[in-house]
Formats: C-alpha cells, sequence, structure tokens
C-alpha cells in the first residue's frame, strides 16, 4: 500500500466516528497497538522535543524501506505516534519525505488538539521527515 | 449540594455575570475555567477601564502640559495610590510598575549584585517558581554567591526548622513565595522574615499566587519586597509591581536605562530620577496600570475575606469528591493552603487527563507547572492542576469531578 492509500484507510476509519469520544477511544487503542521501540533506543536523541509528554522515534532500514518504532509515556500521544508510523513505516525513505501530511486535517486531529499537542504533531512528523532524509542519503 | 453551600451568602452568579468569558463555549460544552493559578478572567468593570483609556485620555504620561497628558498621569498615579493602600505600603513611590512577577524578582535579584561577594548566601524554598529560582541561579553565577534551599516535606509544606539552621551571618537574601503555584501552599512568611532579618538579610516575597486570595499588608509582614502579577488578580497582562521598602529601593541601582528614569542627562554623567521613576524607564504599560487599579477595586469591592472564605468552600468540596476517585493522588495538602488541588491519578499520565478534560470544557493546567524540583522531589512528570476562582462553582466542579472519571474510564 501507498502512503496516499494509507491515509486514505485512516480517514475512512475516522470517518465512522460520530463524536470526540469515540475518535479518542480509537485512538488510544491505536496507542496500544504501536509498535513499541527498542529499550535501548529510548536515548535524548531520540526524543522529540515541543511534546509536553515524552515521545521516542527510533528508524531502521529494512531493505530499501524505512521502519519506524516509538513510544511515550502518555497514551493519547502514543496513539497519534502510532497512527503516524502506521502510515509513514515501510515505505520508501523518498516517499516520507515528499509525501503530503494534509490527512490529519481530514481526521480531525490537528483541529481538535490543543496548541501545544499541534506542535507535538508538527514535530512529530518534521522527526519522522527528517529520519527520511538522513536515510535516503544512505540510500544514494 | 452540600448542607455548606446553603450557609453561603456569597453570590457567585452575580458575580459571574461580570465575567462575559464565563459564558462561552469550549468543544461544543460550556466552559469550565480552572486555570486560574496560570491567568485569571476579567470583569467587566476592569475592560470598561482600558477601553475608557483608549477612548478619552490616551497619551503619554509625566511630561506633557496638554489636557490627556495630565489626565493620564492622573490616573496612572492614582493606580499607583490604591494599589499602595491595598498593600498598605507607607509611601506610594514604594509601589514600582512592572511587567509582572519575573520582572520585578529580576528588577531585585539584579540590584543585589551590588550587595553580594564571594561565599555570601541566598537561601530560596523548595516550593519556587522557576522565575523565582534562575534569576538567583544567575546571580550566584556572577556574584559567586552560593543557593541554599529550604526542603520541603510531603505534605508540600516547608520545614521551618530547616530553614532557621540555613540562616547565619553569611546570609544576604531570602527568597519565598507566599503561596506555592505548583501546591497552592500557604508558606509561613511572617516567620521566615523574622529570622531573616536578625541576621540582616532581606526577604523578597513572591506574592503572585497569593495576592488573587490574601490581601498582604506589607507593613505588617515587614517584607523588603513583595512582587505581584496584576494578571492573576482580574488585572491585565502585561503589568504587576515591585514593593520595596523605600531604604532598599534607594540602595538599589537601577535596573533599565532609558527615559522617565533621569533627572539630568549629558554625556558626562547622568544623575537619576527619585523613586519609584528610577525603575520604570521608558513609557510603562499606563492602560495597564490603570486597569490594574480597577482590577483591585473590582476586588475589593466583593471583599477578600469573602473572596477567600468562598474559595475555600470550594477547595474543601472539590478535595473531598476528587478523593473519592479511585487511584486519586493528590499532591501537597498543607494545613493552609489556598484553592488548588495538584493531582494525578495513579498509572495515567497527566497529559492525558488534561486533553480529554478540555474535549469536556474543562480548562486545568497539566505539567511541571514551572516547578521542576517539586516535581522531582515526588519523583512525578508533572500533574494536573485545577485552580479554583471566587467565580466558579459547586456545578463546575461537579463537572470536574465527572469529566476526570470519564477521563479515566477511557484511558484504562
Amino acid at each position: 500500500m501507498t502512503i496516499k492509500e494509507k491515509q486514505q484507510e485512516v480517514i475512512e476509519e475516522f470517518e465512522m466516528f460520530e463524536d470526540w469520544m469515540q475518535r479518542y477511544e480509537y485512538m488510544i487503542e491505536l496507542g496500544k497497538s504501536l509498535p513499541l521501540i527498542d529499550e535501548k533506543y529510548k536515548t535524548d536523541d531520540n526524543l522529540i522535543k515541543g511534546c509536553q509528554s515524552r515521545v521516542w522515534v527510533h528508524a531502521e532500514l529494512e531493505g530499501d524501506q524505512l521502519a519506524f518504532t516509538a513510544d511515550s509515556d502518555a497514551i493519547i500521544t502514543k496513539g497519534i505516534v502510532a497512527i503516524l508510523i502506521r502510515v509513514f513505516s515501510n515505505q520508501h525513505p523518498s516517499e516520507i519525505i515528499e509525501a503530503d501530511t494534509s490527512f490529519i486535517d481530514e481526521i480531525g486531529l490537528k483541529e481538535h488538539l490543543s496548541p501545544t499537542r499541534a506542535n507535538g504533531l508538527v514535530s512529530m512528523i518534521k522527526q519522522l521527515k527528517m529520519y527520511a532524509i538522513a536515510y535516503q542519503t544512505q540510500l544514494n | 449540594m452540600s448542607q455548606q453551600i446553603q450557609n453561603i451568602t456569597f453570590d457567585v452568579e452575580k458575580i459571574r455575570k461580570d465575567f462575559p468569558i464565563l459564558k462561552r463555549k469550549v468543544n461544543g460544552y460550556p466552559l469550565a475555567y480552572f486555570d486560574n493559578a496560570a491567568t485569571s478572567q476579567t470583569p467587566i468593570p476592569v475592560m470598561d477601564a482600558i477601553v475608557d483609556y483608549y477612548s478619552n485620555y490616551n497619551a503619554n504620561i509625566h511630561r506633557g502640559v496638554h489636557a490627556l497628558s495630565q489626565e493620564a498621569t492622573d490616573k496612572y498615579e492614582g493606580a499607583r495610590i490604591k494599589i499602595q493602600k491595598h498593600f498598605n505600603a507607607e509611601k506610594a513611590h514604594e509601589i514600582i510598575f512592572t511587567s509582572g512577577t519575573t520582572h520585578g524578582i529580576n528588577l531585585v535579584a539584579n540590584g543585589f549584585g551590588k550587595f553580594l561577594k564571594k561565599g555570601d548566601e541566598i537561601i530560596v524554598s523548595a516550593l519556587e517558581h522557576h522565575s523565582n529560582i534562575v534569576p538567583w541561579q544567575m546571580l550566584c553565577e556572577r556574584t559567586g554567591a552560593v543557593l541554599k534551599v529550604i526542603p520541603m516535606d510531603l505534605n508540600g509544606e516547608l520545614v521551618y526548622s530547616e530553614f532557621e539552621k540555613l540562616v547565619n551571618e553569611k546570609t544576604k537574601v531570602v527568597f519565598c513565595n507566599h503561596v506555592s503555584n505548583a501546591l497552592g501552599t500557604v508558606n509561613p512568611i511572617e516567620k521566615i522574615i523574622k529570622k531573616a532579618h536578625s541576621v540582616g538579610a532581606a526577604v523578597l516575597i513572591d506574592g503572585a499566587q497569593a495576592a488573587p486570595h490574601i490581601k498582604a499588608d506589607v507593613q505588617a509582614l515587614d517584607a523588603d519586597f513583595y512582587v505581584v502579577s496584576a494578571h492573576k488578580m482580574c488585572g491585565p497582562t502585561g503589568v504587576g509591581i515591585l514593593y520595596g521598602k523605600e531604604q532598599w529601593l534607594q540602595k538599589l541601582p537601577p535596573y533599565q536605562g532609558g527615559g522617565e528614569m533621569i533627572a539630568t542627562v549629558n554625556f558626562e554623567k547622568t544623575t537619576y530620577a527619585g523613586l519609584p521613576h528610577k525603575f520604570e524607564a521608558g513609557t510603562p504599560n499606563i492602560c495597564g496600570g490603570i486597569a490594574f487599579g480597577a482590577a483591585l477595586d473590582y476586588m475589593n469591592q466583593i471583599g477578600f475575606d469573602q473572596i477567600a472564605e468562598f474559595e475555600h468552600e470550594l477547595l474543601l468540596y472539590a478535595t473531598k469528591k476528587l478523593k473519592e476517585i479511585e487511584g486519586m493522588k493528590i499532591y501537597g495538602e498543607a494545613a493552609e493552603k489556598t484553592a488548588v488541588i495538584s493531582f494525578n491519578i495513579e498509572g495515567l499520565h497527566p497529559y492525558d487527563i488534561g486533553t480529554l478534560l478540555d474535549k469536556m470544557g474543562i480548562a486545568v493546567r497539566t505539567g511541571h507547572h514551572c516547578a521542576q524540583p517539586v516535581m522531582d522531589f515526588f519523583k512525578i512528570p508533572g500533574t494536573v492542576r485545577a485552580s479554583f476562582a471566587f467565580y466558579n462553582t459547586f456545578e463546575e466542579i461537579d463537572r470536574l469531578v465527572e469529566g476526570v472519571k470519564k477521563a479515566k474510564m477511557m484511558l484504562q
């Protein structure tokens, strides 16, 4: 599946919910299914700045595709990072670099999250793309 | 509703009409605002004072010969006198307008550089806000003075006997908040001031969290400095005051150079203006100062005793209700505290709780509340903090309790 297709899948899932509670409950569920980062990668270098809760993301190249693992001490944050990883993981770095992220608006995340969180979300996307850029150089 | 509520004659519904913001909805729910320790809401009379200033007499003060300037000067200086009377300062020029508490602290900390030498000691409390720690650390780096800390206990109270041991002839400044922002603890500042004075040390009290609830009498306290922010007591942001005893303010060097603060200027030497202008360089927040005066009028009209009594009822009610929730841990249960509840629920991150409460229209603060040492003491990343004001209601507290229960259910 391409990033675009995965994004569409997430959008359709979120469209099923009638209110914020269902949406958040689903995010919490997603948080629980997050591919967890190996404890040894929970370092300050992998910590994403700009979040009120702590979020770590690690990236690893598998063939020519990038796989992400992550964790957070807050469960809603975990849900958000899980959505991002579901969309961006197992893709070629160049796809990740070029990916459009407007699906965040479409699932009502950016609009409904507090400003500090919204910033955290922006930081998370930025971090995933930074990893992609770094590994893209390696592939070249 | 509990018995105690019916006994209160305080007309909170009437008061709420003065705060238009309390009528708004957030995420489809009526706003329940419990972030008052961060900033309080603004009543109509204060907004009126702001509109009146810009509509009728907006002008620069002190130097103008024209009518508007005279009027603005009269109102601004009138506000200074209102503030002087409110805090019972002996003289109006002991009230220095600042941009807020942080500015006041920095002004004093910076000035003390002149009096400190290597090995001198500064004492701060373990309950301080970062704004009350960092300026003194910077001062220590500059002068070689040493920072000592009054420890706290598990109730969130300072251990006075430890403070007594810290005070000695090397102590030059003691720095303590009147009320802790993170926990709401009311500190025994009378005793602290008296003890510090016994070795000739100056005492600066951060009154930012106390001023909205307790009417401090700086002369009775014998505080050398007392700092507050207007925006925590129904006034606008960006303005506050530093009270300082005249003898100290005369000794302290000016903090910033500029207009207003000079007597004469030539390229060989500038002489400084007298108090309070020596510390008020540049055009001040004129409108803010006047609106601060209006905020004090408003709160005094309601009465600080009445405010304190009602808020205490809110605190007792909320504490009792919240404690019924399984896994609830309240941080800071000092015998004397203002209407602040800092809490966590076992196994849950404060940020998750705060986010879900926001979705229900309930505004709380989450995080370390700019008091990381306090969080480190309890070995937690932060707390959820609900801080109440006299315009909050028991019904709103019921919503908070239900909201926390709902969040807990969703997160577990």
